[in-house]
């Protein structure tokens, strides 16, 4: 608690004073990234490095052992009569099927994410959630996907929220923090901005955009807002962050023009899945069906892929 | 002043909306005498690609609609046609027809609309059966849509063929991606309008302009497209659509009859894009006289 004070009195002048967006200027900048020429033998490339970065996601209250088993296998075994293809970056799965998840990938590379702090609300006290948290890495989750307050945040109370992401970077040890913003309860970009550096000073790991709950999810305005803010982070402190918009990225288009804008805004160096995340769970189809027409010539159907 | 004559831009119909085609790319067909029917989308690969995914949309919700529904909201496209009738008239006659030719194609189009919107909830007590098997099951076989299904219009007509080749095929369920006839395609653009003021949900139908030679090839590979209803008159045409079609064994039908006789309609074109479904229900006896049914 005493090193979060420390942290908290240190970056307060940081996060409490984010600088303001230009809504009409993220969107021309947004607009011209979904412009660019990409010709086939790229397209290609980018099509398999987005499988790879994906986080294969159920997070239903619906979901059983066997929905998790099937799926873990899908990230392992995403279209056999493609040889040559990656794996995804890593599951996410709720607490309770952590273990099961962990068994399922184990040797193979791909990680396990748990979404953690009563997603998808986050409204529960603090010692629930780093309760639930702990348990989730004690099953043995690689990373952990938090949400904030958002009720506090948009109450203003951000000095709580700060203090909330500080003590679950605690409880993770060794797990990787993604810190869900849920931008779309934030309302304008501002906030997003605001949420971000606060999250970033607060010790994230990665920013990830929304639960996949709420409507809108990743725009992406929203996460250019974010690289924005990993790229002010990094050039002042030379420190990497991820990425992971999560929510609404169903398409192999969608997925090429944020791989384009993550190039463009942050650099190379930020094009792997240690660094940027697609939190999705209907991508990795399209992704495929457009990997097998480049293959074959055809347009493809879902019919002939595994259920996601 | 003189006024200035508002023309109308012909558009491509896909999933419920007007888009242009995708391509930027526009043809210019005349008519006999020399005149410019208007400029027309010359529709792309991805038009077609895009209007496949917008019929697979709509298949889930169309195919579940009641019956009777079905039938209703068809009845409503023969009702919207009638209140268009003079602009069709018009535009066949700009594209060839005598005024007479062009009233009486468009009666039958309206009739033949009205005709299989009251087959929508009759052709599964017709097509499906029960069957006697020799097992202790009830037998029984029903009529399911195929699912998107292409329709290449007939060359040599604009409306009636058009209408002819769609309409049993979402009379029984299945969502359509159609190819309008090259040089004759301005009344299937309004058709479409009429069709998008009739409660058909978008995407049930979906209606592209341009090049046949072009597009049927992407139509017919497209693994999501599971039969083509063939109404041209080119034996190669067919041919190709035959051999692509083997990719994910897509139905492929060739019909050649004179659509403007009153008789170029009837159940086997609806059930033509039916597959049959037959369930084995165990059950002790039926029928017989110790059945408890």
């Amino acid at each position: 608690m005493k090193k979060n004070q420390d942290k908290k009195n240190r970056f307060q002048a940081e996060y409490l004073n984010s600088p303001a967006v230009d809504k009409v200027g993220v969107e021309e900048r947004v607009a011209r990234f979904q412009t660019r020429s990409i010709k086939d033998a790229s397209k290609l490339q980018g099509l398999k490095m987005a499988l790879n970065m994906i986080d294969l996601t159920t997070l239903e209250g619906k979901d059983t052992p066997g929905k998790v088993k099937q799926m873990c296998y899908k990230a392992q075994h995403l279209h056999d009569l493609l040889p040559g293809l990656p794996t995804v970056a890593a599951v996410c799965v709720y607490p309770s099927m952590v273990k099961i998840a962990k068994k399922e990938v184990a040797g193979s590379g791909v990680n396990v994410a748990s979404v953690s702090t009563a997603f998808p609300s986050g409204q529960a006290p603090l010692d629930v959630k780093i309760t639930d948290t702990k348990f989730a890495v004690d099953e043995g989750a690689d990373e952990i996907d938090m949400v904030i307050s958002r009720g506090k945040f948009l109450a203003g109370e951000y000095n709580y929220v700060f203090d909330e992401i500080a003590t679950i970077k605690e409880a993770c040890g060794k797990a990787r923090l993604k810190v869900i913003l849920e931008t779309g309860e934030l309302a304008t970009l501002d906030n997003v901005r605001k949420a971000s550096d606060l999250a970033i000073y607060a010790g994230a790991d990665f920013i990830k955009t929304s639960t996949g709950k709420i409507q809108p999810a990743a725009t992406m305005q929203v996460t250019y807002t974010m690289l924005m803010a990993i790229k002010d982070y990094y050039d002042k402190t030379g420190i990497m962050i991820g990425m992971k918009p999560a929510g609404g990225i169903s398409t192999s288009k969608l997925a090429l023009h944020n791989l384009v804008m993550v190039k463009e805004v942050l650099g190379s160096a930020w094009l792997t899945n240690e660094w940027f995340r697609f939190g999705a769970s209907s991508l990795a189809n399209d992704v495929l069906m457009q990997i097998m027409k480049a293959e074959t010539g055809v347009y493809q159907s879902s019919d002939y892929f595994s259920i996601d | 002043m003189e006024r200035l004559e508002v023309l109308k831009t012909y558009k491509i119909y896909i999933g419920g909306q007007f888009p242009r085609t995708e391509s930027g790319r526009y043809y210019t067909p005349v008519n006999k005498a020399g005149k410019a029917l208007g400029n027309i989308c010359l529709s792309s690969r991805k038009d077609v690609r895009n209007a496949v995914s917008a019929a697979r949309k709509a298949f889930g919700g169309w195919s579940e609609r009641a019956a009777f529904n079905r039938g209703q909201i068809i009845y409503r496209i023969a009702e919207m046609l009638e209140g268009r009738r003079l602009q069709f008239i018009e535009e066949l006659q700009l594209q060839g027809s005598t005024k007479k030719a062009a009233e009486e194609e468009v009666n039958l189009t309206i009739d033949r609309i009205v005709y299989y919107a009251g087959w929508c909830d009759k052709y599964q007590a017709i097509v499906s059966s029960v069957n006697p098997v020799a097992s202790s099951h009830f037998n029984f076989s029903v009529a399911e849509p195929m699912g998107v299904v292409g329709v290449v219009a007939p060359e040599n007509t604009s409306l009636i063929g058009l209408v002819s080749l769609v309409l049993p095929a979402i009379c029984g369920g299945n969502t359509v991606v159609v190819l309008a006839a090259e040089h004759l395609p301005l009344c299937a653009v309004t058709f479409a309008e009429v069709v998008n003021s009739s409660d058909v949900p978008g995407g049930v139908i979906n209606i592209l302009t341009g090049s046949n030679k072009e597009m049927n090839p992407t139509l017919s590979t497209h693994m999501d497209v599971n039969a083509i209803v063939y109404g041209g008159n080119d034996a190669l045409a067919l041919k190709e659509l035959q051999e692509n079609a083997v990719l994910n064994v897509k139905r492929v039908f060739a019909y050649t009859n004179d659509w403007s006789k009153a008789d170029a309609q009837g159940l086997h074109f609806i059930s033509d894009t039916q597959e049959i479904k037959t369930t084995w229900h165990p059950i002790e006896n039926i029928g017989g006289a110790a059945s408890s049914y």
